[in-house]
C-alpha cells in the first residue's frame, strides 16, 4: 500500500482504494452477508421483524434437506453439472490437442477465430437456437427421420436438451484453459514417449493429460459454476421432469414470496460452488491466481 | 503413414466437421428461419421465402423499449467498471505478496460466483434500504463481476508497463497526478478500450444476474426469453440474426484489432 502512495500521491491513491472498498465491500460482501442474514432467518410478516419469533436458526436449509422433491432437484442439478463438465472436456479436448501441438500458424489463427465467434453471442440466442433446432417438429427430428435413423419424432425438450444447450455455451471456457495448457508442453516430450514405444492412449494419459492438469482443473471449475447457476437453458429447454435447482430458487422469491428460504437455497448453491472449485483446485494443485487468467 | 494413422487421420477430420456443425449449425438453422414464412421459427418445411417478419420486429415497439433499457445499462456499467476495475488493478499490483493472495482471491471471487446469485444477493440487500430492482439495481448487480474482467484485463497489460517511464516524468519535474494522466492513464489506453467494449457485450448479453433484480424492467434477453416462452414467431430470429450480424462483425474487428496492435512494439 505504501507502494501505491509514493507512486500517485495521496489524492489518487485515496480515489483507488476508495473504488475499490465500494466494491470489495459493498458489493461483493455486503450482499452475501445480508444474503445469509436472510437465509438464517423466518419468513415473517413485518409486524413480527425483530420480535422473539425473529431468531436465528437453520430452519431454512434444513427445509431444503427435508423437502423430498427439492433435494432430488437439488442432487441432480450436481451430478447433470459434473456431466456438463465431464461432456465439454470430452468434446473440447481433442480439439484443444490438435490446436496447441499439431495445427499450423495459418490454420490455429481461423480456427481461434471461428470458435470464438459464437461465444460473443449472447447465451438466451444460443439457446434460443437449440429452442428452434429440437422442436418437435423441428430440423433435427426431420433430418433423423429422413435418414431413416428414427421412426416417429423424439421430444428432445427435457435431460437430453439442456445438456446439449449447457456443453454448447461453456465449450469456450473449456476449450481456451485446456489449449493454453497443452501448447506449453514441450513438442519432444511427446515425441519421447511414442519413441520409448508408448501407445497414442498412454502418451495422452501419462503425459499430455498430466501436464494439462492446471487447465483441465480450470475448464472444469469454470463448467460446473456455470452450469450449476445457469437459469436460461433449463427455463427454456427443459421439461417438467427436468427442473433445475435455480428454478426452484426463482419461485422461492417470485411465486412462492418466501425470500428467507430463497436466499437459504441460494446460499446452499454459493457454498457447493466455492467447494468444488476449492476441492478441485486442491486436487489439481492449482493456485487460485492462475484460475482466472 | 500407417494404415492405422491413416485411420486415425480420417477419424479426427470426421470429428473437426463435426465439431463445426455443432458450433455454426444452431446459429444458422436460427438466422435461415427468420426468412420463413412459417408462422413457427424453423426450416424444414421452406414455407416461401419473406422478409415480413423483419417489418414485424422494426414495428414491435416492445422490442425498442427493451434494445433502450439494455443500452441505457450498457453505457452506466461501463462508468461504474471500468474505473473500479483500472483502481483494482493499480492497487493489487502495488500490494506486497502475502495481502496480495488474500485480495487476489477476494477480487475475483465474483466470477466464481453463481450469476443467480449475484442477482439475488443485490436484490437483498438493497430491499433492506428500501430500493426494489429496476434499472440501478441492474447496473450494479453486473459491475459486481464486470469489475473483474476489466480489472484482469488492465492488469495484464500493466505487466508490460515500464515503471521508470513515470520515475523520468517525475524526474523532469511532473506533478504524481500529471504522471498519471500524461503516462500511466494512455500506456493503459488500449486496455481500457477493450475492457470498454468487453462490459457492454457481458452486460448486454446478461441474463441470469439480470434476471433478478429487473424489478419491473424488461432488458434484451429478458425480452428475448419471454418471447419463446408466450409466443415466438420468426421476428424473434430476426432480431436474433442482426445482433448476430453486429457481434460477428464487432468480434471480428476486436479481433484483427487485437492482431495488429500485438504485431507492433508497445509504444
Amino acid at each position: 500500500m505504501g507502494d501505491l502512495y509514493r507512486r500517485f500521491g495521496p489524492g489518487l491513491s485515496t480515489i483507488f482504494v476508495a473504488l475499490v472498498l465500494v466494491w470489495l465491500a459493498g458489493m461483493v460482501l455486503a450482499p452475501n452477508l445480508m444474503m445469509i442474514d436472510y437465509a438464517l432467518r423466518p419468513n415473517l410478516p413485518p409486524a413480527a421483524i425483530g420480535g422473539p419469533t425473529d431468531t436465528y436458526s437453520l430452519a431454512n436449509i434444513a427445509y431444503l434437506a427435508g423437502e423430498a422433491t427439492h433435494r432430488t432437484i437439488f442432487l441432480k442439478t450436481i451430478w447433470a453439472s459434473a456431466l456438463v463438465a465431464l461432456t465439454t472436456f470430452l468434446v473440447c479436448y481433442p480439439i484443444a490437442f490438435w490446436m496447441a501441438q499439431r495445427a499450423t500458424v495459418g490454420q490455429l489463427s481461423v480456427v481461434l477465430l471461428l470458435i470464438i465467434i459464437p461465444f460473443f453471442i449472447n447465451e438466451v440466442l444460443r439457446t434460443l437456437a437449440w429452442f428452434i433446432i429440437l422442436a418437435y417438429r423441428g430440423p433435427l427430428n426431420a433430418v433423423l427421420m429422413n435418414l431413416g435413423i428414427i421412426e416417429a419424432p423424439i421430444r428432445w425438450q427435457g435431460d437430453g436438451g439442456v445438456l446439449a444447450a449447457m456443453v454448447y455455451a461453456y465449450i469456450l471456457f473449456m476449450l481456451l484453459p485446456i489449449y493454453n495448457a497443452i501448447e506449453s508442453l514441450e513438442k519432444a516430450q511427446i515425441e519421447a514417449a511414442r519413441d520409448l514405444g508408448a501407445s497414442p492412449w498412454r502418451i495422452h494419459t501419462r503425459v499430455v493429460i498430466p501436464h494439462a492438469k492446471a487447465g483441465i482443473a480450470t475448464g472444469f471449475v469454470f463448467t460446473f459454476m456455470l452450469a450449476a447457476g445457469s437459469y436460461v437453458a433449463p427455463a427454456l429447454l427443459g421439461a417438467p421432469g427436468s427442473r433445475w435447482f435455480t428454478e426452484i430458487i426463482y419461485n422461492w422469491f417470485f411465486e412462492g414470496g418466501d425470500w428467507n428460504r430463497g436466499a437459504a437455497y441460494a446460499l446452499v448453491l454459493l457454498v457447493l460452488c466455492l467447494a468444488v472449485v476449492l476441492v478441485t483446485l486442491k486436487i489439481a494443485r492449482v493456485n487460485l491466481a492462475d484460475v482466472a487468467k | 503413414m500407417s494404415g492405422s494413422e491413416r485411420i486415425f487421420n480420417a477419424l479426427f477430420w470426421l470429428y473437426l466437421v463435426a465439431f463445426g456443425l455443432y458450433l455454426f449449425a444452431p446459429l444458422i438453422i436460427m438466422g435461415a428461419a427468420a426468412f420463413n414464412e412459417s408462422r413457427f421459427p424453423t426450416v424444414i418445411p421452406w414455407q416461401g421465402t419473406t422478409t415480413d417478419w423483419f417489418a414485424a420486429m422494426w414495428a414491435d415497439r416492445t422490442m425498442w423499449q427493451s434494445l433502450w433499457t439494455s443500452l441505457i445499462v450498457a453505457v452506466c456499467v461501463v462508468v461504474v467498471a471500468v474505473p473500479i476495475g483500472t483502481a483494482a488493478a493499480l492497487v493489487l499490483t502495488s500490494l506486497h505478496a502475502r495481502a496480495k493472495g488474500f485480495a487476489y482471491a477476494l477480487m475475483v471471487s465474483p466470477l466464481l460466483t453463481p450469476g443467480v446469485v449475484i442477482g439475488i444477493s443485490t436484490l437483498i440487500l438493497w430491499r433492506q434500504l428500501g430500493i426494489g430492482g429496476g434499472i440501478f439495481l441492474i447496473v450494479l448487480a453486473q459491475s459486481t463481476f464486470i469489475i473483474c474482467y476489466v480489472m484482469l484485463m488492465v492488469m495484464a497489460r500493466l505487466q508490460r508497463f515500464d515503471r521508470t517511464q513515470e520515475e523520468a516524468a517525475l524526474g523532469l519535474g511532473a506533478s504524481k497526478v500529471m504522471v498519471f494522466r500524461r503516462v500511466t492513464l494512455p500506456f493503459l489506453r488500449p486496455a481500457l478500450l477493450a475492457a470498454s467494449g468487453l462490459a457492454v457485450l457481458q452486460s448486454v448479453e446478461n441474463y441470469n444476474t439480470t434476471l433478478f433484480v429487473r424489478g419491473f424492467e424488461t432488458p434484451l434477453t429478458v425480452f428475448i426469453a419471454t418471447k419463446v416462452r408466450t409466443g415466438l414467431t420468426p421476428a424473434v430470429n430476426a432480431l436474433a440474426l442482426i445482433i448476430i450480424a453486429a457481434t460477428v462483425v464487432g468480434a471480428i474487428a476486436f479481433e484483427i484489432a487485437r492482431r495488429r496492435r500485438a504485431g507492433r512494439p508497445s509504444p
